[in-house]
C-alpha cells in the first residue's frame, strides 16, 4: 500500500505541469498563426514608403510619395477611388485592406544604399511597415530588396531599372511593376532601326554602375542584332558633371550614333554636353548622327530642355498613353485625373508604378485572405491584371518581374505646354520584350524560397 | 592631334571654372585667414541668379485657348510672358534669350550684399577660432545654402541656355570644332582673373589689401581700417565666385548640388597653388583642369582604369611632396 500524501505544493506543482500540457498545442497554435513579421493585430496596417527625399532624385521621391498617398487614400474610400475602379481584380473596395485602415510612414532612401537600409529597417523595427516599397535607383532598390527578404516583409520596388533587381539580385519578397533594361532594349531596337537603318556604329556612354552595366548590355545586344557595331563603351563616373572629355573623343571615333546611359543628373548634363559640340548637326559615314536616351523620364526631359527634342527612348508609362493608344491601357486617365486634381500637373511614370505596386500588394493580401508575406507572394506570383494603366500584364511567378507593353518615345520638337515633352513613337506589344526566366542576362541569381520571419 | 586640341580646349575651360572658384577662395583665405568651405555654395547661388533672372523674366500672365485643352480636358491656359506683352514679341523673346548675360548685372550686386552679409553676420565671429572651426562653419552654411535652394527650385537641374547667338559650335581649324559658348567662358574667365590681378596691382585699394595680405598688423598700425577693405574682399570673391556660377550655367544646367561638386577640387587647386598665392590659385586652376581633361580620355582610362578619378590628387600628392608649399606659395603662411 503506497503512502502517498497530498501536499498543497505539491498540487499546485502538477497542477500547473497539466495546464501547460493541456496549452501546449494551443501554444504552437497560436504561434503559427503570428508567425510573420509586423503582423497587423489593431484596425490598421502600415505600409513603409521609402524614397529619395533628398539628394538628386528627390523630385522623383517627391512624386512617388505623392502617388503613394494617393493609394492609401484610395485604399481607404477617399477621394475618387482612382484605379480602383478600372483595376480588373475587384476585391478592393475602399475599405482599406482586410478592413483594416491603411496608414503610411514614410522614409529617406537618399539614393545611397546604406541609408535607404536605414530607413526600411527603421520603418519596419519601429513603425511596424508591414511591406515596404518605393526608391529611385536600381542600387538602392537591390539592397532594401535584399533586406527586406531578411527581415520577412514584401518588398514592391519603385523606379528600378537593372536587369539585376529580378536577375541575379532577384529576391523572393521582392516584385517589380517597372519594366527593365533588357525590355529597353527589345522595344527601341525595331524602332532604331526603322528611324536610322541597320548600318550604324554606336559609340555608348555608360553610368559606371549596375543600372549602367545591365542597360549597356542590353542595348548593345538588342542594336548588334539589327546589324549594328558596337564602336566603344566608356565607363563614366556616377559624380560626373561634365562630359565634355568623354564626349570630345566620340566627334573622332568613327561612331554616327551615341548612346547615353545615364539617367538623372547624369543624363542632363551629357545630353547637354553632347548636343553643346555640335553632335547633332554632324554627319558621320554618309549619315546624320544620331543620339539615343534608352530610359527616359518626365522630368529628366523637363531637365534637359530644348536638348531633348527628336532624341529617342523608353518609357515604362506615360500620361497620354490611353488618350492616344486607346481603352487597352484603361486606368490611365482615371489615375491622370486623380492625381491631376489633387496636385495639379501630370503624374510622372515614377508615380504610375508606384501607385500600381501599391494596389496591387493591397489586391494579394485582400485575396490571399491574409498579411503573411507568403501568402502574399504566393498570390501575387502568375498573376494577370488589367486596368492599370499598362495594358494586360504578368506578375511572372518565375522572377517576380511584371510584363506588359513598353513604351518607345521622342523628345517633342514642339511641345504645347510642359506636360507635353515627350510624345509617344510606338508601344512594343509584350511579346516583344518578353523572354526566358534562365535567359543569360538574368542569370546567377535564384529566388530563393519567401521568408515569413519573426 | 584634333583630339588633342579639344582636349586641351575642354582643360582650359575646366581650368577657368577652378581657377574663378579658386581665386576668390585663396583671396579670402588670404586677406583674411579664412578656410572658406561654402565657396562652392556661392558658385552655386551666382548660377541660381541666373536661374531667378530666367524665370523673373519669364513671369507670364495667362490667357484661356478655348480651342485647345490641357492634360485634364480643360481649356488650356496659354502663358504670355510680361516681357513680350511690354516690349513686343520679339525684343521680349530677345531679352529672355539673353537672360544669362543679362544674370550678370543682376548678379554682382547681389553677391556683393550676400558675400557682404555673409562676412559680417558669420564669419567675422571665427577669425580668431581654429582653422577646424571655420570649416565646420563654413561647411554648415554650405549645406544650408543648397538645402534653401533645393526647396525652393527642386533637385532637378534647370537648364539656362545660353543666348542662340552664342549657341552652336565654332569652327577652329578644319575638322576641330568646338562649342561657341565654352570660348566664351574661357574669355569671360580670362577677363575677371585679368580684371581682380589689375584692381590688386593698379588700385590704391589694391595696394593696401596686399600690404595687409603680407603684414596685417603693420598696416594697422599705419592708421588703415584693413577689416573694412578685406569684409570687401569677401563681397568681391563672392562676387568673382558668383559671376563663375552664372556664367556656367549654359555648360551644365544649374542644380542644388553644383557647389558641393567644385568645391573639393577648388581646395586642391588652392592648395597645389599655394595658400594665399592668387596666381598660383589660378595656374593651378588651369594646369589640373588640362591633366583631368586628358585623363578622361578613352586612351588615359583603358591604360589606367580610374585615372580619370584620382588624376587631380595625385599631381597634388606629387606636387605637395616636392613643393610643400605649392606651386607658387609664399614662405609663412600656414605653416605657424
Amino acid at each position: 500500500m503506497s503512502n502517498k500524501t497530498l501536499t498543497r505544493r505539491g498540487v499546485l506543482k502538477s497542477g500547473v505541469g497539466i495546464g501547460a500540457g493541456v496549452a501546449l498545442p494551443t501554444i504552437f497554435t497560436a504561434s503559427s498563426a503570428s508567425a510573420f513579421t509586423n503582423e497587423p493585430t489593431g484596425s490598421s496596417v502600415t505600409l513603409g514608403f521609402n524614397v529619395p527625399q533628398t539628394g538628386p532624385y528627390a523630385d522623383e521621391g517627391a512624386d512617388e510619395l505623392r502617388a503613394y498617398e494617393l493609394a492609401v487614400e484610395h485604399l481607404n474610400g477617399g477621394g475618387d477611388g482612382g484605379m480602383l475602379g478600372t483595376f480588373s481584380s475587384k476585391v478592393l473596395d475602399g475599405t482599406g485592406i482586410m478592413g483594416k485602415k491603411v496608414q503610411y510612414v514614410s522614409g529617406d532612401t537618399q539614393t545611397k544604399s546604406d541609408a535607404a537600409r536605414a530607413s526600411a529597417k527603421s520603418m519596419i523595427e519601429k513603425d511596424g511597415a508591414i511591406m515596404i516599397t518605393g526608391g529611385s535607383s536600381s542600387g538602392v532598390a537591390v539592397a532594401v530588396q535584399g533586406l527586406c527578404q531578411e527581415a520577412g516583409v514584401i518588398f514592391m520596388a519603385g523606379l528600378t531599372h537593372s536587369n539585376d533587381t529580378t536577375g541575379k539580385d532577384k529576391k523572393a519578397n521582392g516584385f517589380r511593376h517597372f519594366f527593365n533594361a533588357y525590355m529597353s532594349g527589345a522595344a527601341l531596337a525595331p524602332v532604331l532601326e526603322k528611324l536610322y537603318g541597320n548600318d550604324r556604329r554606336a559609340y555608348h556612354l555608360t553610368a559606371d554602375y549596375t543600372w549602367g552595366w545591365t542597360q549597356q548590355e542590353s542595348i548593345a545586344a538588342a542594336t548588334e542584332a539589327l546589324g549594328w557595331e558596337t564602336v566603344e563603351n566608356v565607363l563614366t563616373p556616377l559624380a560626373q558633371t561634365d562630359f565634355s572629355s568623354y564626349i570630345a573623343p566620340v566627334l573622332n571615333a568613327g561612331a554616327d550614333v551615341l548612346v547615353l546611359n545615364h539617367y538623372g543628373g547624369n543624363m542632363v548634363n551629357s545630353l547637354t554636353n553632347a548636343v553643346q559640340f555640335g553632335l547633332r548637326e554632324k554627319q558621320v559615314n554618309g549619315k546624320n548622327f544620331e543620339i539615343v536616351v534608352p530610359l527616359y523620364s518626365e522630368l529628366m526631359a523637363k531637365g534637359a530642355g530644348a536638348n531633348i527634342k527628336g532624341i529617342v527612348g523608353s518609357q515604362n508609362w506615360d500620361w497620354k498613353l490611353e488618350n492616344e493608344r486607346g481603352d487597352k491601357y484603361a486606368g490611365s486617365n482615371a489615375f491622370v485625373k486623380s492625381f491631376g486634381e489633387k496636385y495639379g500637373f501630370p503624374p510622372s511614370q515614377a508615380a504610375q508604378t508606384c501607385y500600381a505596386q501599391t494596389l496591387l500588394y493591397a489586391d494579394a493580401v485582400q485575396r490571399a485572405g491574409s498579411f503573411n508575406p507568403c501568402a502574399v507572394a504566393e498570390a501575387m506570383e502568375d498573376f494577370e491584371f488589367d486596368g492599370l494603366g499598362n495594358g494586360p500584364t504578368t506578375y511572372r511567378g518565375a522572377d517576380h518581374q511584371c510584363f506588359k507593353d513598353v513604351l518607345v518615345v521622342r523628345g517633342a520638337e514642339n511641345p504645347s505646354d510642359e506636360y507635353n515633352l515627350v510624345e509617344i513613337v510606338e508601344v512594343t506589344p509584350v511579346e516583344q520584350v518578353t523572354y526566358a526566366p534562365d535567359h543569360p542576362m538574368f542569370a546567377g541569381g535564384a529566388l530563393g524560397s519567401c521568408n515569413a520571419g519573426a | 592631334m584634333d583630339a588633342i586640341l579639344v582636349q586641351i580646349l575642354n582643360g582650359l575651360d575646366k581650368g577657368s571654372a577652378y581657377a574663378l572658384i579658386a581665386l576668390g577662395l585663396t583671396l579670402i583665405f588670404g586677406t583674411l585667414g579664412v578656410v572658406n568651405f561654402a565657396h562652392g555654395a556661392l558658385f552655386m547661388i551666382g548660377a541660381f541668379c541666373a536661374v531667378t533672372l530666367q524665370r523673373i523674366l519669364n513671369l507670364s500672365y495667362e490667357t484661356v485657348d478655348p480651342d485647345k485643352t490641357d492634360f485634364l480636358g480643360q481649356p488650356l491656359k496659354v502663358k504670355t510672358p510680361y516681357v513680350e506683352s511690354w516690349f513686343g514679341p520679339d525684343v521680349g523673346a530677345a531679352i529672355i534669350d539673353w537672360s544669362v548675360p543679362l544674370a550678370i548685372l543682376f548678379a554682382i550686386p547681389v553677391m556683393l550684399i550676400f558675400g557682404f552679409v555673409m562676412e559680417r553676420g558669420l564669419i567675422k565671429h571665427f577669425y580668431k577660432r581654429p582653422h577646424a572651426d571655420q570649416i565646420l562653419v563654413t561647411f554648415g552654411l554650405a549645406i544650408v545654402l543648397q538645402e534653401i535652394i533645393k526647396a525652393n527650385f527642386g533637385a532637378n537641374p534647370i537648364q539656362t541656355p545660353a543666348p542662340e547667338m552664342l549657341s552652336g559650335v565654332a569652327t577652329l581649324m578644319d575638322g576641330v570644332v568646338y562649342p561657341v559658348w565654352r570660348i566664351v567662358y574661357f574669355c569671360f574667365a580670362a577677363l575677371i582673373i585679368g580684371g581682380v590681378f589689375a584692381f590688386l596691382q593698379f588700385t590704391t585699394f589694391g595696394m593696401v589689401v596686399r600690404a595687409g595680405m603680407a603684414d596685417r598688423e603693420t598696416v594697422g598700425l599705419l592708421g588703415i581700417d584693413i577689416d573694412r577693405r578685406f569684409t570687401i574682399m569677401f563681397g568681391l570673391a563672392a562676387a568673382v565666385a558668383g559671376l563663375a556660377g552664372v556664367m556656367y550655367g549654359p555648360i551644365n544646367a544649374p542644380n542644388y548640388h553644383m557647389g558641393m561638386d567644385f568645391l573639393v577640387l577648388s581646395f586642391v587647386v588652392v592648395v597645389v597653388g599655394g595658400m594665399g598665392s592668387l596666381p598660383g590659385a589660378v595656374l593651378a586652376g588651369f594646369v589640373l583642369g588640362i591633366l583631368e581633361s586628358f585623363a578622361s580620355t578613352t586612351w588615359a582610362t583603358t591604360t589606367i582604369p580610374g585615372i580619370n578619378q584620382i588624376i587631380i590628387y595625385l599631381v597634388a600628392i606629387i606636387i605637395l611632396l616636392t613643393r610643400p608649399r605649392g606651386l607658387m606659395g609664399r614662405a609663412g603662411v600656414m605653416e605657424d
